[in-house]
């Protein structure tokens, strides 16, 4: 544990996310196995691969959504898992962006963006109120603060999501498939929302078969299959010379459908 | 053929009948909010992750939809008493005797009340676990992944769409609970059947008194169902797709 300590506290090399030899199981199911990967502080990661490939999951495991089964995860220097406390320090630091959204329908977009940081990170409702509105105006959408997330559209539903998560003052963000569910029209306005998110030097992780946006903004596009990482690089060297053939198989049928 | 209608007594006991009004909707008003208490409580333990609260639960909500409300209702007026007789001194730590031992029973309000409500939440218990395991995986997940615990999850992200979700059914239930407190004139309680049955006791005058008695259930329910729209505007009324 000491030592530990002492080399996370270079902080300037420590990686914001470190996953050494982890698995998860699903019971029988391996669902990740010998995941090994680091995130720099404001590295841009893109991670594609066919449905089922494992991405979910582990993304989910940086958050503790899915208890990882094998290895471990540290997250600004925190090792997951080893308490309950190290699993609220975790989510207080990471942000998450779903495919459905998920925002509170009960709740108007105000109250989505200010529930949390009033009731874990203590701020006042002034205080609260005071960042979700310069976060909902930096995603371009202050003027619906006080509709229901049934009232919007699903890209604006989901830029929403994006400011929520904001308003914890994430350090690291967690993005599921985040442009999947919407309709075409509407991919674009989340994506420059992501864009400039990047453009801010946000530590990301994007799950994304957006090759656009991998071209864009990653420093790194990982590549999984069958629960494993199967190549990973730079997006330049990725796309135009793709070393497996499972890559270059995926790459196919992805350009293909677009 | 030669019955006369003579509404006169009904006249002369409506002071009563209107105070037995106010008895039913007192006991349909608190044992609605015991049952709401005791349907979320118990949905809680119901799905704990402690598996001896999940069995208590079950047993409950088994043992209460399988016997009579009647029988409970003695059972809670006649049974309890004596079985904290046997149980004496620790009784009365619990203040259910006097210093001298006696068993002080409930009062036949505030037995029908406990009755209704756990009645009434036994079965408020199924059906707003419905309405949480309707609420989506994905709701719960955000509010984890915002940093929130299990409890603030329930409490501020599940439990109001999951009401919402099951409102119908749960007001239907508390309607049946609201006519059911009919059947603490049994033990004596006060409401408007036992108030009835009274007038009957001393007239004979028999169709004119439940005559106005039905006509006063209804009123009672129609009240009922305007305070669950109200609640119903005030707190479920955000638009949904
Ligand atoms: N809760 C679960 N229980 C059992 N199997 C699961 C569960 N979640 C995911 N899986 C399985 O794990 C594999 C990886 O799933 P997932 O991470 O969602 O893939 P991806 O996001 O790449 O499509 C799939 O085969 C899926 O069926
Ligand atoms: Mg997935």
């Amino acid at each position: 544990m000491a030592t530990a300590t002492i080399a996370n506290s270079t902080q300037s090399t420590s990686p914001m996310i470190a996953m050494e030899h982890v698995e998860k199981w699903y019971g029988a199911y391996k669902a990740l196995s010998d995941i090994n990967l680091t995130v720099r502080t404001g590295e841009k990661i893109v991670l594609c691969g066919p449905s089922g490939s494992g991405k979910s999951t582990l993304i989910r495991c940086i958050n503790h959504l899915e208890a990882y089964s094998k290895g471990r995860i540290l997250v600004g220097g925190v090792q997951l898992g080893e308490s309950a406390k190290t699993i609220d320090a975790v989510r207080r630091e990471v942000g998450m962006v779903f495919q459905q959204f998920n925002l509170f329908p009960h709740l108007t977009i105000l109250q989505n963006c200010t529930l949390s940081p009033m009731r874990t990170r203590g701020l006042s409702k002034i205080q609260a109120e005071a960042t979700a509105r310069r976060l909902l105006e930096r995603v371009r959408i202050l003027e619906q603060a006080d509709k229901y997330p049934a009232q919007l559209s699903g890209g604006q539903q989901q830029r929403v999501a994006i400011a929520r998560a904001l308003c914890m003052e994430p350090k690291v963000m967690l993005f599921d498939e985040p442009t999947s569910a919407l309709d075409p029209e509407m991919v674009k306005e989340v994506l420059d929302t992501m864009i400039s998110l990047a453009d801010d030097g946000m530590t990301m992780i994007v799950v994304t078969h957006e090759m656009g946006f991998a071209r864009q903004v990653a420093d790194r596009v990982i590549f999984m299959a069958e629960g494993s990482i199967v190549e990973e690089g730079p997006p330049a060297e990725f796309f135009t010379n793709p070393k497996h053939d499972r890559t270059k198989k995926f790459l196919g049928e992805i350009l293909r459908g677009h | 053929m030669d019955y006369k209608f003579d509404f006169g007594p009904v006249w002369d006991g409506m002071p009563g009948l209107l105070m037995g009004c106010l008895g039913t909707l007192y006991l349909a008003l608190a044992g609605m909010v015991l049952a709401t208490i005791i349907g979320i409580g118990g949905v809680i333990l119901r799905d704990s992750r402690f598996p001896p609260f999940r069995w208590l639960i079950k047993s409950f909500v088994e043992l209460i939809r399988n016997t009579p409300f009647l029988v409970q209702c003695y059972f809670i007026f006649f049974a309890l008493p004596l079985l904290g007789e046997q149980l004496g001194v620790l009784m009365f730590d619990f203040g259910l005797t006097d210093k001298a031992g006696n068993v002080l029973r409930l009062s036949p309000t505030a037995t029908a009340v406990i009755a209704l409500g756990v009645n009434g939440g036994a079965y408020a218990i199924e059906i707003i676990r419905g309405g949480v395991q309707a609420v989506s995986k994905g709701q719960i997940e955000a509010g984890l992944a915002l940093g929130l615990h299990r409890a603030q999850v329930f409490r501020l992200i599940v439990l109001k769409p999951a009401l919402r979700a099951i409102y119908p059914s749960l007001t239907s239930q508390f309607t049946l609970l609201t006519l059911t407190t009919s059947v603490a004139s049994a033990i004596a309680a006060y409401e408007l059947t036992s108030v009835a049955e009274d007038i009957n006791g001393r007239t004979f005058r028999t169709f004119e008194i439940y005559f106005t008695v039905t006509l006063m259930y209804l009123a009672i329910s129609t009240l009922m169902a305007l305070l669950f729209n109200a609640i119903s505007r005030r707190y479920f009324s955000y638009p949904v797709k």
